[in-house]
């Protein structure tokens, strides 16, 4: 019964944060800075992990195998992932600034960098899966092809989710006080797994078009 | 008093070493030795055995010894004494164990390149090899004095092969292929016509193995030998042992490939140079038109691979021989140099592949 | 009923009106660390019959030489998801996320987790995917044990059960990186202050150790699955030879976790060890700095070992020699925890009840198993010796003797902490006894077995085995046998035992000083670090030289 009390009575602030029962009940606790970035982030790097993990692998199905990609896999075309990379390592310093913005507690400002972030993945999505409508290959016609489509499309996935995050903030920021007041760690990790994504797509796209 | 202490803890040590001694060369707990790998590999594991034995009577009399002596009595509430470190002693538990790991490394590197003969260390010259080397050569079926002349002229002369004789020259490698496939063991004998399910090999002449597998993965495993190595589809593995014990051993998969993973197992025959080369020449003899020997080539013939009927039949037309060889082709030692060509050739585009 | 509540809470704050957990909380989404911490004891502990019961009818099976108890298939399912079980559903949640969400917080003077919400989720992802791969057995268990090898995996009978094995990893995989995130951030950043990270227990220093190896290696074993899913299921050839793929890469990926993976369920063990021998001994522990950092080095040497689990594998020479000395390396800090807990015991004042019993039972089980292991590093030796029984009884030395020792000895220490109730003492020896008999009986054999040439994960074996395998089988049943002393024991106590007072064993750590079971919000007032973890014992100057180290022999 007693358990059930201190339920109801954190349910207001659950709402608004993880920490909350920390807050709540711990005061000596509330002193501690935000700790959702510091385990986003480590978050992030054993997610780091699991593409390292992809790479490694891709990496040495390349040394292994005699001729890669092998004889007959049509040349990747080149420009239009180039272009899509210009516009997703792009997007990332526009994020950057609705995190600047977000420190003055200027969300106006926020909104629009967000939509611009989101227009530009969303166009990287769609260069991504034009790009899959005309390749010549499918995902099973070699081992070059599988991965190809297995590590895009896993990053792919995660740009969908960034997304999706950074669509759910800007939602969130209709709300009256949202994020104001040094509570803007949704804009913040949004902006976070954004780099992220960008990152790794970095490294994929090196090794994936240019190496 | 001091004194007295010392004498005490030297007397438990030489008892404990001398016990750990005498353990490792008494514990009975491998089978046979049957090959000159298994002597290497014993006399490592009898090191090993002496050094943890020697580590498990100390740890587990020291815990004995403490229960009994530590223990808390009735009514004692007190605590022990406040030993938080002692600086010496940890360190001289960290060299120790470290040494005693470095040695066994070094000496398991030892034994590791003596089992695999020079192959480590001239691993980067591997390229270099002529593209046939003596060692496959020396599996064709020819008297053992052309054998000697080949490593410097590695064209055969087929014309000078007598037919029908199948001494084995035991200075040079008998090499095997061996093909593992759910649940059965295929041997091949290159340079002669023999595909069995079961292996026999002289004794005292180094063998080599050629592993590959046409499914999944197994593991070919000699626990008299003590060697083990798995085979995989699409690599070709390998594997040495010189036999020197006659007898029959056990060939047992050891890597799960399925639910008769434990019926997969054959036995390896170590025999007498004579008495192997007698089977040699009664296998050769059956190999040509038994069913089995067919059955199994069907079972081994490899899309990447023509297999070795297909491969005569077409030498044989281009060479314009009779066009109706097949049922004779495997009489003609001639054919059947060029047969060998092809695998040797075979073998050697998939060990520079997979290297 | 709701009214109520909502009344006093409305009107008082939440802390002085509970200072006890009601017991609807264990059954619901509860965010308090110690709720979620025996969550994940009492869920794990059922898998852990669970997959007891398959042993059993593995080692009924294996009784005989021939297949006679069950058939092939349904025998590598039964060793497949009994592997499984134990390593993902047993002793990887029950020794982070059970001990070390209930000890953590309470050990570092925290009120709760990092992120409490987080932490429930981790939890709560467990029991469906332990009930998703148990489902497997509807529709054919799978059957390639629990490394999965492709080519064998890709090409099973069991498609859909291999597919729902794959799954489950992923999801347990997620779980247990939750909770790892969890640790990391809690221990790093909310000790109470005045707490550094040198006067932290030593089961912390473990807990980050393992969740820093759970953290990186976890994910990799994550992309194994979904190549090894693809391959499965959409036909890709990233494993299949017959596709231009390499077997071997798996191998390497799935190792590069799961060879972490045993010190992720070790390396905790090794905490509750450090824990437990100081506090029954009545000695501070021996070279706490080594210990600590002796974690950090396995840590570390753990993730440059894998290969050592493919010295068969055809890997190429200079990387089999390259993780044979790194292999060998790691018997040095495991080496100095042991010793360092020999030194711990010595000149003590051992109260040799259920918790100490377990702790040098698993001290004793646990060397075994690392010097069977060091024998394995050996290249040479484990040519001959991989993928035999010896492997068999190497891995359960240091997963059961090790692992599940430690675990029962945790369960004795805590369980008065936990649930303010003390165990049944007798009983506690008489599971003991029990154990350590059965557990040799059925494991010590073994090592003969393999040595003589019987493989692993056969259903039917040489008939000169038969007898050894009869011995190894009546010790299974009576490691069978053994749990239902401790079920009854734990069952029976939790709701009669004696109450518990705050600090029965008269410890040090900051848990034993709330009450007993803990309070909500883990003290009333502010915890109070009075003194190190280990400060136990009568200070040095106080006894003679003589008597110091060497002890008097009356």
């Amino acid at each position: 019964m007693q358990g059930s009390t201190i339920d109801s009575a954190n349910v207001v602030e659950l709402e608004h944060s993880d920490d909350a029962t920390i807050a709540h009940t711990a005061e000596h606790h509330s002193e501690h800075p935000d700790l959702r970035v510091f385990g986003l982030l480590v978050f992030l790097g054993s997610e780091g992990m699991l593409f390292m993990g992809l790479f490694a692998a891709y990496l040495t199905f390349r040394a292994v195998a005699p001729a890669w990609p092998p004889e007959g896999t049509p040349k990747l075309e080149t420009l239009l992932p180039a272009i899509n990379t210009v516009i997703l390592v792009s997007s990332s310093f526009v994020i950057h600034q609705a995190d600047h913005a977000i420190k003055k507690d200027d969300i106006k400002a926020v909104r629009w960098w967000f939509l611009a972030t989101f227009l530009m993945g969303a166009t990287f999505l769609a260069g991504q899966v034009y790009e899959y409508m005309h390749l010549e290959f499918g995902l099973t016609s070699s081992l070059f092809a599988s991965t190809f489509y297995v590590l895009t499309g896993f990053h792919g996935f995660h740009v969908f989710v960034g997304l999706t995050l950074i669509a759910i903030m800007g939602i969130k920021s209709f709300k009256p006080g949202a994020f104001l007041g040094g509570k803007h760690f949704g804009i913040e990790a949004a902006s976070i797994y954004w780099h992220f994504v960008d990152v790794i797509w970095i490294v994929l796209f090196l090794m994936l078009y240019i190496l | 008093m001091k004194i007295q202490k010392i004498i005490q803890i030297t007397a438990v040590f030489s008892l404990i070493i001398a016990a750990s001694l005498w353990y490792s060369q008494n514990h009975g707990l491998l089978p046979v030795q049957a090959a000159e790998e298994a002597v290497l590999y014993d006399n490592l594991f009898n090191a090993l055995i002496a050094i943890v034995t020697a580590i498990f009577l100390l740890v587990q009399g020291f815990i004995i010894y403490s229960m009994i002596r530590f223990r808390r009595r009735k009514g004692d509430d007190t605590d022990g004494i406040a030993l938080h470190d002692n600086f010496v002693l940890e360190i001289v538990w960290t060299a120790i164990p470290t040494i005693l790991v470095m040695w066994v490394g070094i000496y398991s590197f030892d034994v590791y390149t003596s089992m695999k003969g020079t192959d480590f260390m001239s691993m980067p010259m591997a390229h270099h090899h002529s593209p046939i080397s003596a060692e496959q050569i020396a599996n064709l079926a020819m008297p053992a004095a052309m054998a000697d002349t080949l490593p410097s002229q590695p064209e055969i002369d087929s014309q000078q092969a007598p037919s029908g004789q199948l001494v084995a020259d035991s200075s040079l490698p008998l090499v095997i292929d061996v093909s593992a496939m759910r649940y059965a063991w295929i041997f091949t004998y290159p340079g002669t016509e023999i595909v069995t399910s079961e292996m026999h090999v002289p004794v005292g002449r180094k063998v080599k193995l050629n592993l590959n597998a046409q499914d999944v993965n197994h593991a070919f495993w000699v626990p008299q030998f003590r060697l083990k190595q798995d085979t995989i589809p699409g690599i070709t593995t390998n594997m040495e042992f010189t036999p020197n014990k006659l007898g029959e051993y056990p060939i047992i998969c050891a890597e799960l490939c399925g639910g008769y993973h434990g019926g997969m197992r054959t036995t390896i025959t170590v025999q007498t140079p004579t008495e192997y080369d007698s089977w040699l020449k009664e296998e050769a003899e059956v190999a040509s038109n038994s069913p089995q020997t067919l059955a199994f080539r069907q079972v081994l013939k490899d899309p990447t691979q023509m297999s070795d009927r297909e491969f005569l039949t077409e030498q044989a037309q281009a060479m314009r021989i009779d066009k109706d060889l097949p049922t004779e082709i495997h009489d003609h030692i001639d054919r059947m140099n060029h047969h060998h060509m092809h695998e040797m050739a075979s073998y050697l585009t998939s060990a520079t592949s997979t290297n | 009923m709701t009214q109520v509540i909502e009344r006093i809470s409305a009107t008082q704050p939440p802390e002085p009106s509970s200072d006890t957990t009601h017991w609807r909380e264990y059954f619901s989404f509860s965010t308090d660390h110690k709720v979620i911490g025996i969550q994940y004891l009492v869920t794990t502990f059922g898998f852990y019959l669970l997959g007891g019961l398959m042993a059993s009818v593995i080692r009924a099976e294996l009784a005989t030489p021939d297949t006679d108890l069950v058939s092939s298939d349904l025998y590598n399912g039964l060793f497949t998801v009994h592997a499984t079980v134990m390593i993902f559903l047993w002793i990887v949640p029950a020794v982070t996320g059970g001990f070390g969400n209930y000890l953590v917080p309470l050990m570092i003077g925290a009120r709760d987790m990092a992120f409490p919400k987080l932490n429930a989720v981790a939890f709560w992802i467990i029991p469906p995917a332990g009930a998703l791969l148990l489902s497997s057995f509807f529709f054919g268990a799978p059957s390639t044990g629990w490394t999965a090898y492709p080519p064998l995996s890709i090409l099973t009978d069991q498609h859909v059960g291999q597919a729902i094995w794959i799954f489950s990893i992923i999801l347990l995989g997620t779980s247990s990186i939750l909770a790892a995130v969890n640790f990391v951030v809690t221990i790093f950043s909310m000790r109470m202050p005045g707490m550094d990270f040198f006067s932290m227990p030593l089961f912390c220093w473990a807990i980050l150790s393992a969740s820093g190896l759970v953290l990186i290696a976890t994910p990799v074993l994550a992309g194994a699955m979904i190549l090894l899913g693809f391959d499965l299921l959409a036909g890709t050839n990233f494993f299949n030879p017959t596709g231009g793929g390499d077997p071997v890469v798996y191998q390497h990926l799935f190792w590069f976790y799961s060879h972490p993976a045993v010190y992720v369920m070790i390396l905790p063990v090794f905490g509750i060890i450090s824990e437990i021998l100081p506090v029954h001994s009545r000695k501070p522990i021996f070279g706490y700095k080594a210990i600590a950092f002796s974690s950090v080095f396995i840590c570390i040497l753990g993730l440059v070992v894998w290969a050592h689990h493919m010295f068969t594998s055809g890997t190429p020479d200079w990387l089999r020699i390259f993780f044979m000395i790194a292999t060998l390396l790691v018997a040095v800090p495991t080496g100095i925890k042991v010793f360092s807990w020999l030194a711990t015991l010595w000149g003590g004042k051992l109260r040799l009840e259920s918790p100490l019993l377990f702790a040098i039972g698993f001290v004793s089980m646990f060397v075994v198993g690392g010097l069977s292991g060091v024998m394995l590093g050996s290249v040479p030796v484990d040519i001959h010796l991989h993928d035999t029984y010896f492997i068999v009884a190497h891995f359960h030395y240091v997963l059961f003797g090790g692992s599940v020792f430690g675990i029962y000895a945790g369960f004795y220490h805590w369980f008065p902490k936990m649930v303010g109730r003390m165990l049944n003492e007798f009983w506690g020896k008489v599971h003991f006894v029990l154990t350590f008999v059965g557990f040799n009986l059925c494991f010590l054999p073994m090592h003969l077995l393999g040595l003589q040439g019987m493989p692993r994960r056969v259903a039917q074996y040489d008939p000169q085995f038969a007898n050894i395998n009869v011995i190894c089988s009546i010790g299974a049943f009576i490691l069978a046998i053994s749990t239902f002393p401790f079920l009854f024991n734990a069952a029976w106590s939790w709701f009669y035992g004696p109450k518990a007072v705050d600090n029965p064993w008269n410890a040090l750590t900051l848990e034993w000083t709330t009450s007993s079971p803990p309070h909500p919000h883990n003290w009333i007032g502010e915890p109070v670090l009075a003194t190190g973890p280990y400060d136990y014992g009568v200070p040095m100057d106080e006894f003679e030289e003589e008597s110091m180290f060497t002890g008097t022999i009356d």
